[in-house]
């Protein structure tokens, strides 16, 4: 029983605040590198910040198992995302259809999560990360599908290991994880697709 | 809007909406790969543009602009009845301009005009399966995809060249995407498969009947199969449009009698008006302003 007190509104306008989101993600994941602004005002309960609150909201119900990270799962969360969106939490990585992680979490191997089936590669997990900032960390270039050349990010707080755990994805195409960046009510979009390389400086 | 009280807002209700949406994004994941989703009957007969419909619906905003294409034309059956569909379940700004459109829904054709970086084109698919006639089942066709195994496409090419000297595909002209996935580009001219590679704009594919849903993500590379020896080449035409003079683009035959006479006109209705406001004039086009004196 969640108590009420602790219990947050979700969207205000369920079905614009969705679609705004909605067309944020897809952008980001569109156009890998670019950041993507969440609009609409909403309160994330506590652990989450308002970008990884509305994607929860946009895209998880009853149809997708959600893994959320040991503190995530703990908290207020759970209770949050099953009443607003009804979906079923999981502990089970290599099954769920997202998973959440809050800024500075550790973040497991990727191959721990879905990767898909060589028949079926979409059957895998979108993994929404949660980073200390979208900017103002080591340089990443990246190229691919969505980038017209190449582009860049800086994103500040990935995992040491995660351009190493990334090369292992992109080479898995097209099985492999999805991964969304979150800061704030701001997001990066970066596909199995994407190549990802550190720059100097 | 208050007087659509009995609808959600595009017609569909919201899970179905996150169902089309998480279809959506990995179709964007995996360029070319056709995932599945529980297409859902629409208040139109299959074979009218649902899947498409449906991909409008799950994307569409209230901010946005709306252009629906039938063959290139804005005044076609399908693209009247499926605008008025969107004005009436979404309340949704429509035009005919494409420049001004943020979203286009199309049937077999891609405008003439180059989309840009905030424009969405969405493809009413019939058979999403490039294999399909070739091989009619789909745990075979799937396992093809899988293992990346497309020879019997290009035994098909082959086939045509046998036969008719060249490759005689002329629509629905086989694509490879980002050189992984082989795609059914809907049954769009090979003319505009050019526009596809490396376009500015997300291109997403819908098709409601046979219940998959492709993307091709922008700036992202679409190669038309060939060989060496039969490179693809697009049609060409030996006149220009006849109502705006305008070469290297998609033309329409128009029958004018029973005595043969025929004009040849541009497909893409809002390019051809553009440029005869800009004063461009086809041959057929008479003197507008004599014929008012």
């Amino acid at each position: 029983m969640v108590a009420t007190a602790t219990l947050l509104p979700g969207f205000a306008d369920p079905v614009f605040d969705a679609q705004a989101v909605f067309r944020a993600a897809m952008d980001a994941l569109a156009r890998p590198g670019t950041i993507q602004q969440i609009g609409c005002p909403l309160t994330p309960p506590k652990g989450l910040c308002a970008a990884s609150a509305a994607l929860m909201l946009t895209l998880c119900d009853y149809d997708t198992p959600v893994y959320l990270s040991a503190a995530l799962a703990q908290g207020v969360v759970p209770g949050w995302l099953g009443f607003h969106a009804g979906a079923k939490i999981t502990s089970d990585k290599s099954t769920c259809a997202f998973a959440f992680f809050e800024k500075g979490s550790t973040l497991p191997a990727f191959g721990h999560f879905s990767q898909g089936t060589q028949d079926y590669p979409d059957r895998s997990t979108t993994i929404i990360l949660e980073v200390a900032s979208l900017e103002g960390g080591a340089r990443l270039s990246l190229s691919g599908p969505g980038i017209n050349g190449a582009t860049e990010i800086a994103p500040l707080g990935l995992p040491a290991t995660f351009l190493d755990q990334w090369r292992v994805n992109r080479a898995l195409f097209p099985r492999g994880i999805d991964l969304i960046l979150t800061c704030s009510n701001r997001l990066i979009g970066l596909p199995r697709t994407v190549n990802i390389k550190a720059l100097e400086g | 809007m208050t007087a659509l009280a009995d609808y959600n807002f595009a017609y569909l209700d919201e899970q179905t909406k996150r169902m089309i949406r998480r279809a959506i994004l990995k179709a964007i994941a995996i360029p070319g790969y056709q995932v599945p989703f529980a297409s859902r009957e629409m208040p139109m007969p299959y074979g009218w543009g649902t899947g498409g419909v449906q991909v409008t619906a799950s994307i569409l905003g209230p901010h946005d602009v709306l252009k629906v294409i039938d063959q290139g034309a804005d005044d076609t059956t399908n693209a009247v009845s499926i605008r008025a569909f969107f004005q009436k379940v979404a309340n949704v700004a429509v035009t005919t301009k494409t420049s001004e459109a943020t979203i286009i829904q199309t049937r077999h054709r891609i405008p003439e005009e180059t989309l840009g970086v905030n424009q969405v084109l969405v493809y009413q698919v019939p058979i999403p399966e490039p294999l399909r006639f070739l091989e009619p089942r789909e745990t075979e066709t799937r396992q093809m995809h899988a293992l990346e195994e497309y020879g019997l496409m290009h035994v098909k090419l082959y086939e045509d060249i046998a036969r008719h000297g060249r490759i005689a595909t002329t629509y629905a002209y086989p694509v490879k995407v980002a050189g992984r996935y082989v795609m059914d580009p809907s049954p769009t001219p090979k003319f505009d498969n050019p526009k596809m590679n490396q376009s500015a704009a997300l291109q997403l594919f819908g098709a409601g009947r046979e219940k998959r849903i492709y993307a091709v993500p922008p700036y992202t590379d679409v190669v038309s199969l060939d060989f060496e020896d039969h490179p693809f080449e697009v049609q060409t035409f030996e006149k220009p449009c006849a109502l705006c003079g305008a070469r290297h683009v998609y033309l329409d035959e128009v029958v004018l009698d029973d005595k043969g006479g025929r004009m040849f006109v541009c497909s893409d209705t809002d390019f051809c008006e553009t440029r005869r406001e800009e004063g461009h004039r086809g041959e057929m086009l008479g003197d507008i302003k004599e014929a008012a004196e």
